[in-house]
């Protein structure tokens, strides 16, 4: 049983390389199954490829449950394809119908260059995070965990943001290509920790600092990036984040 | 090939202790001098890398993925264990290590274990000290849950996304070093080839996925902590990239791999939709404690389920496990859910698939206590099949999911091949054949935190080993040899994608070589493998060229691996002639349950590759059981 089987119409992105000129190209995707994912959606789209002898489209992906943050498509110009709290692998072709079109992007960001088709370079969160994203504690000689009680609700607020997978669908869906939403999860995530409070101020200071370095546009509130986010981090962490660059920046 | 296990003297409680005292050091001055490779950035590879790199040692850490943070650790749900015993319930160190050996079906070397056990309470204080937000008691207190295979509770949870939490502790504590200069982290960097020079480990070749650049690097010492081979299979519920390669290519050079018919198979996933299907994703075991397991009693029953009435249904985990019931440990449960779709009983599309089935739960504590148990679970269902498990049971089948062997180590965690050290699931040690939940995350943390710190010192300390650059000819071959097998793949042509040859080994291993075996199976599979590896090398069709981003070159190489890896795993499931475990040969049952020949078998088998189209060497550690005398493992 394959379900409601679907012709579609894919007009996906392809660039050869970083420095290549890239242009959308057209694609008829047959036997598409209700069922699939929409990247085993993708993966049959790249057997019918190969089988003419092309290149299959490249596009960032493992884990496929959701989880590790690698799969990253703007389907239909939404980052994900638009359906709350979900990444484009798990995304289903049951929200499609026979005869569709569907426009498959990469993440569009100055900071995030395409390295090929769907693939870009996300480095740039694993440079904020080494500004800061941590606590200073080397391995060893850490006391008892319970040693520290830390209130349940702080522990659940920390866990919110904690949840962020590092995708980038907020940097692609915003209009200046910010990176608020990811850096202030963090901070939000070991704000809410008494382990995370020596270096809280530093810490939002430095991460925001390099966030500008690598180019991320600045917030204005208009919060596309949590109706994208497919961990539904709230917008509340930015102005957790602001409030702590405020006292940050009074500090000195 | 020796096999030198080199376990400690002395009681084992005593054994971890000693040894530490006894082992060398480095002068922290010194330790500077050395490099260190770290192979692979899940909780193994981040956390030795970060912890190393803190003792001094300069590191270069490789991944495939675009970010360490990716590594598929990241997806383990429920938790891991430690024995705290906050509960105040009985648990000690010396019963984790009891209920792991058990567990592994008296297969795992019970020194390793034990030490397993003793370092678990200083992982879940370093994770609080790092900011992981572990689940919280209302008076701040951490909360505890109980797992499978276990009487106490000891596992230590965030949510259904522990592996997350702790791979971003680890993440975090390598990012802190790379900032400080004392890692330097290679993302879609992918080791091709491991660099041996006079016996010792000695370096690694990797190709730049970005730009094709094959590139080669030297160290003092080699780490490898690059997962399971779950996808040798291809359905699994392993994320997309894992792979045998970094260890298989080990293995060629002399590494021993060790049991690699360890597989174990997960009872709770969604089943397959279609022949398109990509990847199985696990649904949490801990659904299984309020959900009832059934099928039709009659075979071919295809009416819905609303509509099959009680007396025709056969809730068989409770009719053949009264005292465990549903919540009978992992492989019995996948191999009972095998036998009833064998018998045609199955439901769903191809009827490989048995109901969940959660509605006298729901009778009895209403819909809210469930949704406030089970609710992302309910949701992830529903995301994935299109279902609404509120009212229409579920369907789950079992799939491969993690994998116990892997290259043998010794104590210390070193292979046969001095310098080289495996952490993680991608060594043999723990977990004998088969492994309790929760314990992965465990074993990964408690190999890159806490033992190899200290045993890899001693090797450095001792081997005295002259410094080799790149230039050494040994680099420059494997250079060589990296860059041919690529050629070669390009070169072929043929007709068919590489994805459609790991279908094919998938099916055939499944279906043989899965949660059941016998001897006939795995035979044919031993002729299959061959034939199919033969067809690969004449009609793989890989386009684009080496230079590039070239997503089908990528595949080819692991799934040539497979190919070869996949045939070694056979064997040993032929060779092992009993059950334990995951490890289930049908001529070795006792009422449905493995049934071990400790007389033949209580050792590990350690594999030697002869070279292709040579039959490798079969050679074996013994396991001599001091602390935990070996008994039945019976869940009647």
């Amino acid at each position: 049983m394959s379900g409601k089987l679907m012709k579609l119409t894919i007009h996906v992105w392809r660039q050869a390389n970083k420095g290549a000129e890239g242009a959308m190209k057209s694609y008829v995707v047959e036997n598409v199954s209700e069922h699939m994912s929409f990247l085993e959606m993708m993966d049959t789209l790249n057997e019918q490829i190969q089988a003419k002898g092309e290149e299959p489209v490249a596009f960032d992906h493992d884990c496929r449950e959701g989880i590790c943050g690698m799969c990253s498509m703007v389907i239909n110009g939404i980052p994900h394809g638009g359906h709350r709290g979900v990444t484009t692998c798990q995304l289903h072709m049951r929200h499609f119908k026979d005869g569709d079109e569907i426009y498959v992007e990469p993440w569009r960001a100055q900071a995030f260059p395409v390295l090929r088709d769907l693939v870009v370079d996300r480095s740039a969160f694993d440079r904020i995070i080494a500004k800061g994203g941590y606590v200073s504690v080397n391995t060893g000689g850490a006391p008892d965990a319970n040693a520290l009680p830390i209130p349940k609700k702080e522990a659940d607020l920390a866990m919110d943001a904690a949840q962020c997978i590092g995708c980038g669908a907020c940097v692609a869906a915003c209009k200046n290509a910010s990176a608020m939403l990811f850096v202030a999860a963090k901070a939000s995530h070991l704000g809410h920790l008494p382990q995370g409070q020596p270096e809280q101020l530093d810490r939002v200071k430095n991460m925001a600092m390099q966030m500008d370095a690598e180019g991320f546009g600045n917030c204005s509130n208009l919060s596309q990036c949590e109706a994208v986010c497919p961990k539904e981090i709230p917008v509340r962490v930015i102005a957790e984040f602001n409030r702590d660059l405020i006292k940050a920046q009074f500090k000195g | 090939m020796k096999l030198n296990s080199a376990i400690p003297e002395g009681a084992i409680e005593d054994k971890w202790r000693k040894h530490k005292l006894a082992l060398p050091l480095i002068n922290p001055a010194n330790k500077r001098k050395y490099k260190i490779i770290v192979v692979g950035t899940g909780l193994a590879g981040a956390s030795a890398a970060a912890s190393l790199s803190e003792l001094g040692y300069q590191i270069d850490a490789f991944c495939f993925q675009d970010s360490p943070r990716r590594a598929h650790s990241i997806a383990a749900q429920g938790g891991i264990n430690a024995a705290k015993n906050y509960q105040n319930d009985g648990d000690s160190i010396r019963r984790l290590a009891y209920d792991t050996v058990k567990g592994g079906d008296f297969r795992a070397r019970e020194a390793n274990v034990y030490r397993l056990a003793e370092v678990s309470v200083n992982i879940i204080d370093q994770c609080v000290a790092q900011g992981v937000p572990f689940a919280r008691e209302y008076g701040g207190h951490l909360s505890n849950r109980s797992f499978g295979g276990a009487q106490v509770s000891r596992t230590f949870y965030a949510r259904g996304q522990t592996g997350q939490q702790l791979l971003i502790g680890a993440y975090q504590a390598l990012e802190k070093q790379v900032n400080a200069g004392a890692v330097k982290m290679h993302t879609r960097h992918e080791m091709m080839e491991l660099v041996v020079v006079d016996g010792h480990a000695r370096g690694i070749i990797t190709r730049d996925m970005v730009n094709g650049k094959v590139e080669a690097w030297a160290a003092d010492a080699v780490v490898l902590a690059t997962g399971g081979y779950g996808n040798v299979f291809y359905l699994s519920t392993n994320a997309k990239g894992c792979n045998v390669t970094a260890n298989w290519r080990a293995a060629r050079k002399g590494a021993g791999f060790a049991n690699p018919c360890y597989t174990q198979i997960h009872p709770t996933c969604i089943p397959q939709a279609g022949d398109y299907q990509s990847k199985l994703t696990l649904m949490s075991e801990s659904l299984r404690n309020d959900g009832r397991v059934w099928v039709p009693k009659k075979a071919g029953d295809t009416r819905s389920p609303d509509q099959v009435p009680e007396d025709e249904r056969d809730y068989y985990l409770e009719r053949k496990y009264p005292s465990f019931g549903n919540l009978a440990p992992r492989d019995i449960a996948s191999r009972a859910a095998k036998q009833v779709c064998d018998e045609g009983r199955g439901v769903g599309p191809g009827g490989r698939g048995v109901f969940l089935d959660f509605a006298d739960s729901i009778k009895r504590l209403g819909k809210k206590v469930i949704s406030e148990r089970y609710g992302n679970l309910f949701d992830m269902y529903t995301t994935i099949t299109g279902e609404d498990p509120y009212s229409v049971p579920m369907r789950i089948y079992p799939a491969v999911h993690y994998t116990m062997g892997g290259l043998w180590v010794d104590y210390n965690l070193m292979s046969n091949l001095p310098g080289l050290h495996v952490l993680g699931e991608a060594n043999f040690s723990d977990h004998g054949a088969n492994r309790l939940g929760a314990s992965a995350l465990m074993q990964g943390l408690a190999d890159g935190y806490f033992v190899i710190p200290y045993t890899i010192g001693a090797y450095l300390a001792t081997a005295k080993q002259p410094k080799v650059t790149t230039d050494h000819p040994e680099f420059k071959k494997a250079v060589a040899d990296v860059n041919a097998r690529q050629a070669k793949f390009l070169s072929i042509k043929g007709k068919r994608t590489v994805d459609s040859f790991h279908r094919q080994l998938g099916q055939l291993m499944w279906n043989k070589c899965g949660m059941a075996r016998n001897e006939k199976g795995l035979k044919e599979l031993l002729q299959e493998i061959p034939a199919l590896r033969e067809e690969f090398w004449r009609n793989v069709n890989v386009p684009g060229s080496a230079e590039s981003l070239n997503v089908a070159l990528e595949q080819a190489g692991r799934v040539a691996d497979f190919l070869e890896f996949g045939e070694l795993l056979a064997l040993d499931a032929l060779e092992r002639n009993e059950s334990c475990g995951g490890h289930y040969r049908e001529e070795w049952d006792d009422e449905g349950e493995a049934k071990r020949d400790d007389s033949k078998f209580m050792h590990a088998a350690v594999w030697e590759w002869k070279g292709e189209g040579q039959k490798p060497e079969r050679h074996v550690e013994p396991l001599v059981f001091e602390a935990f005398k070996p008994s039945v493992r019976s869940y009647k």
